[in-house]
């Protein structure tokens, strides 16, 4: 079985929301669609207050290459163009509309069959993405058509289907591939034929038995297609671990992942790829989990993107007694929700409660170089010295020991005996030494 | 043995002076000549090596001094008689700056400003400003970490463990400026001193509307304008909501500070005013309930000694 071979954790996986199957949440009486849901620049406004749209209408342009339009995500009248806060309580600018009804676009597909047939050709198809505004699910929300057009330098040679999902608790991918195969697998082909290579994999960790038993089943009605299991292994999910784990290339230092060949997508993007090309659906949907131990009923919801958390907490039975925090996201990567009232965003992939004992920081000790950290790190790093030239501000050093290769995956912090933030420190040094980096002049 | 010691001493002695012949004509041959005014000038300066001129330390300092002027560089740290010293050394004149000192521009301590969230990572407030707008409902306030005590280099700044809010020792601030660029918030400020040290400014940098600063704090410039409105020098705007004193029109009659409902003025280091002062505020001095209700009136007259 195939798994990448520098560090890495193993992280109980908690999948406790795996067999609730994918509810639609009810519309929320108001919606407060982010006009930053993705990586890259904020889209522009480009309705008024006042006016009336219906689901799916485009109601912010991309502003840049890397940058991706909006979607109204219900119908009914734009209320206002405000400033939001997202949920570590940072405002942006985002449209607020009052919901009526649910009137979609015409040119919508709405009918539950599924489109085997690809009509569109290379360039439709990445342009049909872009006018979508399909971003990555898998966490980072970049843009799809981006990905999708790489740099002269790089000959891409295959798709890479990412069904990891290596974080604990989060199942919406699980569920998506186990509710939507042979759109997953559609999809697939479609980034194949976008990027006009032959081979696509889709990775899968051997904790998803049945998904894998299903994907295999149907993927020899798909030409290049092939499942690959993965051995459970934190952060598979990562692109660069996930190239390593399937077609074992490295990707190069400060280097682009598509410069190994390989173009990975989450299982996520690819059903919104198939939503956008053969359905014509803009992304304003999303997939979700609602879980933790601490709560009752583990549930898997789809969303319209700019539902308010607190809605979403509320439908699916309060906010538990135990619970002591709130995290967006996995608990590995995931960001604390700080404001429940925050809009969903495109990529908002969990809700996730835990308790105070799940999350209570341990006293920090001193480090007696044990090494866990180093043998953790699935970039190669050494995150105890890079803790230690972080805390000293020893900016040249810290770029000599790559400081800007971490990916921020926390497996060093995980494994600490001595429960040291190694990784709150090594995110800091590692945005002050980019910021260095960045101003020097260009050769 | 004799004779062992008497050719030891000998050798040594023609090595030495050999080698001292060598030293000497290398010396000569690779002298750098360097302007001797250099070396005057690091001698006066205090020799912090705090960076507060912008230069990396107190030789390159003197360097760029000799080389450039005294125009654009000034030592904060010696302030203006190390700076007059230095121009008569160089056989320059300069003028006196004004002395500087740094300001705390938040006045959100742990009773005014309720915690709304436990955070419980790394303690610098560089790592909570990089993650969310803090424990507290204003993302524009203090974290209280110390990440501005941490990088003093002179002992003068502080965290009150009581208001959670650093306070300055204008006796040793130097107006170097290390605070100013270390707070991720930007709250720390160099401002003039003044005269005889007093000063007139709005400790608070919140941005939001007045609603929600209030809520958040309850010492938040709301920007509701009373203190623009008072100033008989038109020294204060109001924008984004946040009150600012433009201290070269500020004539310091304190009308504002006494205006303010929130408090959010600070002034220091002014004697206490008249117990007798107080102002024609309808609001009710028997009130028992200070700052507890947004719509509450000031009551007491702020004679705080910040600092």
């Amino acid at each position: 079985m195939r798994t990448f071979r520098m560090g890495g954790v193993h992280p109980a996986d908690k999948k406790i929301s795996k067999d609730a199957a994918i509810e639609r949440l009810p519309l929320p009486k108001t919606v407060y669609i982010s006009m930053g849901q993705h990586l890259g620049a904020p889209a522009e406004p480009c309705v008024a207050v006042g006016d009336k749209v219906k689901v799916g209408q485009l109601i912010a342009n991309a502003t840049g290459f890397v940058s991706a339009p909006v979607h109204s995500s219900v119908s009914g009248t734009v209320k206002s163009i405000e400033m939001v806060k997202d949920l570590a309580g940072r405002p942006g600018k985002a449209v607020v509309i009052d919901v009526e009804g649910d009137e979609w676009m015409e040119d919508i597909d709405r009918s539950e069959d599924i489109v085997r047939e690809i009509k569109l050709e290379k360039k439709e198809i990445v342009d049909r993405i872009k006018a979508c505004g399909v971003v990555g699910l898998g966490g980072a929300t970049f843009p799809t058509n981006v990905k999708l057009s790489p740099p002269p330098t790089a000959t891409p040679t295959c798709v890479i289907i990412n069904g990891a999902e290596c974080e604990p608790y989060l199942t919406s991918d699980y569920r998506v591939m186990m509710e939507m195969p042979e759109q997953v697998l559609i999809g697939g082909t479609i980034l194949m034929k976008a990027l006009g290579v032959d081979k696509c994999f889709i990775g899968i960790e051997e904790n998803k038995p049945e998904a894998i038993k299903k994907l295999k089943a149907l993927a020899p009605q798909y030409k290049g297609v092939e499942i690959v299991t993965l051995k459970k292994k934190y952060p598979q999910g990562g692109e660069k671990q996930l190239i390593d784990a399937v077609i074992g290339k490295k990707v190069p230092s400060m280097g682009l992942p598509v410069d190994t060949g390989a173009v990975v997508q989450n299982v996520g993007t690819a059903f919104a790829v198939y939503e956008a090309v053969q359905k014509n659906k803009p992304l304003f949907e999303g997939i979700m989990t609602v879980t933790g131990d601490c709560l009752e009923h583990q549930r898997n919801f789809i969303h319209r993107v700019g539902t308010p958390l607190s809605f979403i907490m509320e439908y699916s039975g309060g906010v538990p007694e135990k619970a002591s925090k709130l995290i967006s996201g996995g608990p590995m990567m995931g960001k604390a929700i700080v404001n429940v009232d925050a809009p969903t965003l495109k990529g908002t992939s969990s809700i996730l409660y835990l308790t105070e004992a799940q999350t209570k920081r341990k006293e920090e000790s001193n480090c007696i170089r044990c090494g866990k950290c180093v043998s953790a790190c699935p970039m190669g790093l050494e995150p105890y010295l890079l803790n230690k030239l972080g805390r000293a501000s020893r900016m040249d050093e810290l770029e000599e020991h790559h400081v800007y290769d971490c990916i921020e995956c926390g497996c060093c912090s995980f494994t600490c005996p001595a429960f040291i933030p190694l990784l709150d420190t090594i995110r800091q040094s590692k945005a002050a030494v980019m910021k260095i980096m960045k101003s020097r002049p260009k050769k | 043995m004799n004779t062992t010691i008497i050719f030891t001493v000998a050798t040594l002695a023609i090595l030495g002076l050999l080698l001292a012949i060598v030293l000497y004509i290398v010396a000569q041959k690779f002298k750098v000549e360097e302007d001797p005014r250099i070396d005057t000038v690091e001698s006066l300066l205090p020799g912090a090596n705090c960076g507060g001129c912008g230069k990396a330390g107190c030789r390159a300092f003197a360097e760029a001094a000799v080389k450039e002027g005294l125009g654009s560089i000034h030592c904060p740290v010696g302030g203006n008689p190390v700076m007059q010293k230095i121009a008569e050394a160089l056989g320059q004149t300069i003028e006196a700056k004004d002395p500087q000192v740094a300001v705390v521009r938040c006045s959100g301590s742990c009773d005014k400003r309720k915690k709304t969230t436990v955070y419980d990572g790394l303690a610098t407030c560089a790592t909570i400003a990089s993650l969310y707008g803090g424990d507290t409902d204003c993302r524009f306030g203090c974290l209280g970490r110390g990440d501005c005590e941490a990088v003093c280099k002179f002992d003068a700044i502080k965290i009150n463990p009581e208001t959670g809010l650093p306070v300055v020792d204008e006796e040793k601030c130097t107006a170097c400026g290390a605070c100013t660029k270390a707070c991720p918030k930007q709250i720390i400020e160099l401002r003039n001193k003044g005269p005889k040290g007093r000063r007139v400014y709005v400790a608070c940098r919140n941005q939001d509307k007045g609603a929600v600063a209030r809520k958040a704090c309850l010492a938040a410039c709301i920007g509701c304008g009373k203190c623009a409105k008072t100033c008989p020098f038109e020294a204060i705007t109001v924008e984004n909501f946040l009150a600012y004193i433009d201290y070269t029109k500020c004539r310091m009659c304190r009308k504002c500070v006494v205006e303010c409902p929130t408090g959010a003025i600070h002034e220091v280091n002014f004697p206490p005013r008249p117990a007798v002062v107080k102002p024609a505020a309808p609001a009710a001095p028997a009130q028992a309930k200070p700052v507890a209700e947004p719509q509450e009136k000031k009551v007491e007259i702020p004679v705080e000694k910040k600092d």
